[in-house]
């Protein structure tokens, strides 16, 4: 499962690992405005950057090959807007629109990549942002599993009570699908119940309380200086002096 | 000596209208351990659901002499812990250690003496060398007992355990009857594992379409329902 191998990217053990995850999403935000902003020079910029993620990438011991595929899952949501662009005659803006796309998702897949999602979370809470959004965050990804495990035996249910794919069993297994569909809505509606039960159960009153808070070292502050005035060393440069 | 658990005519429906519990009288007394029998659908769950206040029906639930009511479900719910029947519902946290210091740390206990409760729970259940792994990572009868622990190590006066041997192999069924009989508190068992209920209760009850319709001990009352698998020939 995607999440899955992500997931155990994450709990690998790298200088890059190491770092406090505040850290590591305030250099993504750094990089991700040093990139959304860039116009003069954009492709050696980005060919720069490039690198620099894919140095990062190998210190972090991720494998690069595979992260390059999954960044380009962003492609076809950003390329549908790069082709207005392009049937607009802006050939420019369609290919700074990929790239910045392409680069931007693979910036993030390292933070992902190097952080394990609760270490996120709690990173985005101690940078005060709102809890409700990060709490919904956290469910989604303990439950995505359960539900995706779900829904994998039901179609093998189906499957095993269809063997045959022809002209008719295709039709009705459209609509095995589509009543799976509200079914598998209906068990995760009545799972969100029992989730919020067992939480009443032990006391829950409406806040989390972390069983450890992350300490932001001086190792932290110094990647965050050395990416930050790092990334943005690297546009002046490149701008002022290319 | 006063009852830990008194019901009286405890009657709930739910919203779609299916009555549920239609007039449940039933007394625990402490330390004592007490087998729910019955079919599926029969109030079972709903019943001991009623126990903290998580659901609440007509009639009277009085629970280690407080009744069940919104102005004592925080004192209520220190002194019930329930194993719910699904571990999936139950293992919401991002690890397994930060689940089980769930209710201690909702119940204002120090971050790091919380933590320290956790790992001797988890240890007790014999899965100490899980707590750093994310729930979803586990096997079933990992979570089962990740969930027990979770439960253990908030020490309440009543433990109620929903299916508690369901994705257990026989030694894991075997180590929890062990770690059950182990401890003093009074137990309710919601099962339909027989010699499991037979090594553990002094007593059952049987539901039936809402109610009790017997109780006794755990060997008459499956005689008296034929409630043990033999297959017939």
């Amino acid at each position: 499962m995607h999440h899955a191998v992500v997931e155990r990217w994450s709990r690998g053990e790298s200088p890059l690992h190491r770092r406090d995850a505040r850290a590591k999403i305030a250099s993504l935000l750094v990089i991700l405005i040093v990139l959304a902003t860039a116009h003069r020079q954009f492709l050696l910029l980005s060919a720069a950057l490039f690198v620099c993620l894919a140095i990062a990438a190998m210190v972090a011991h991720l494998p690069v090959g595979a992260m390059l595929v999954r960044a380009a899952s962003i492609l076809p949501f950003s390329g549908v807007f790069a082709i207005v662009c392009w049937l607009a005659g802006d050939n420019e803006r369609a290919l700074s629109l990929l790239l910045k796309s392409y680069l931007s998702a693979l910036a993030v897949l390292l933070v992902v990549g190097t952080t394990p999602l609760p270490s996120l979370l709690r990173g985005l809470e101690l940078l005060r942002l709102p809890r409700f959004p990060l709490m919904v965050a956290q469910f989604l990804y303990r439950y995505l599993a359960v539900i995706s495990g779900e829904a994998r035996e039901m179609r093998r249910a189906a499957a095993a009570r269809a063997p045959l794919l022809t002209a008719a069993t295709r039709r009705l297994r459209f609509r095995a699908a589509a009543g799976a569909l509200a079914v598998l809505f209906a068990r995760s509606y009545r799972r969100a119940g029992d989730i919020h039960r067992a939480m009443l159960a032990r006391s829950f009153s409406g806040s989390f309380h972390p069983l450890e808070t992350p300490r932001f070292r001086t190792a932290d502050s110094v990647f965050l200086l050395f990416v930050s005035c790092g990334a943005v060393a690297l546009r002046i440069s490149i701008e002022r002096f290319v | 000596m006063q009852p830990l658990v008194v019901t009286r005519g405890l009657r709930f429906r739910y919203e779609d209208g299916t009555l549920a519990l239609n007039g449940v009288d039933f007394t625990l007394q402490p330390g004592e351990t007490v087998a729910l029998f019955g079919p599926n659908g029969s109030g079972k769950t709903t019943f001991i659901l009623h126990l903290n206040g998580l659901l609440m029906g007509d009639g009277h639930v009085e629970v280690c002499g407080l009744p069940v009511t919104p102005h004592n479900f925080a004192t209520i719910r220190n002194k019930v812990g329930i194993v719910f029947q699904e571990s999936d519902s139950q293992l919401f946290m991002p690890s397994v250690l930060e689940d089980v210091a769930f209710g201690l740390l909702n119940r204002g206990m120090p971050a790091d003496k919380a933590a320290e409760c956790a790992r001797a729970a988890l240890d007790r259940v014999g899965i100490a060398s899980l707590a750093p792994r994310p729930p979803y990572h586990l096997s079933a009868g990992e979570k089962k007992r990740a969930a027990i622990a979770g439960i253990l190590a908030l020490d309440p006066d009543l433990l109620i355990l929903d299916e508690p041997t369901t994705f257990l192999d026989p030694p894991g069924q075997r180590a929890l009857a062990q770690l059950l009989g182990s401890l003093p508190q009074a137990k309710i068992l919601v099962t339909h594992d027989i010699p499991f209920a037979e090594a553990m209760c002094t007593r059952a009850i049987f539901f039936s379409a809402g109610a009790i319709v017997a109780e006794g001990p755990v060997a008459e009352l499956v005689e008296r329902f034929d409630w043990k698998f033999t297959p017939r020939r």
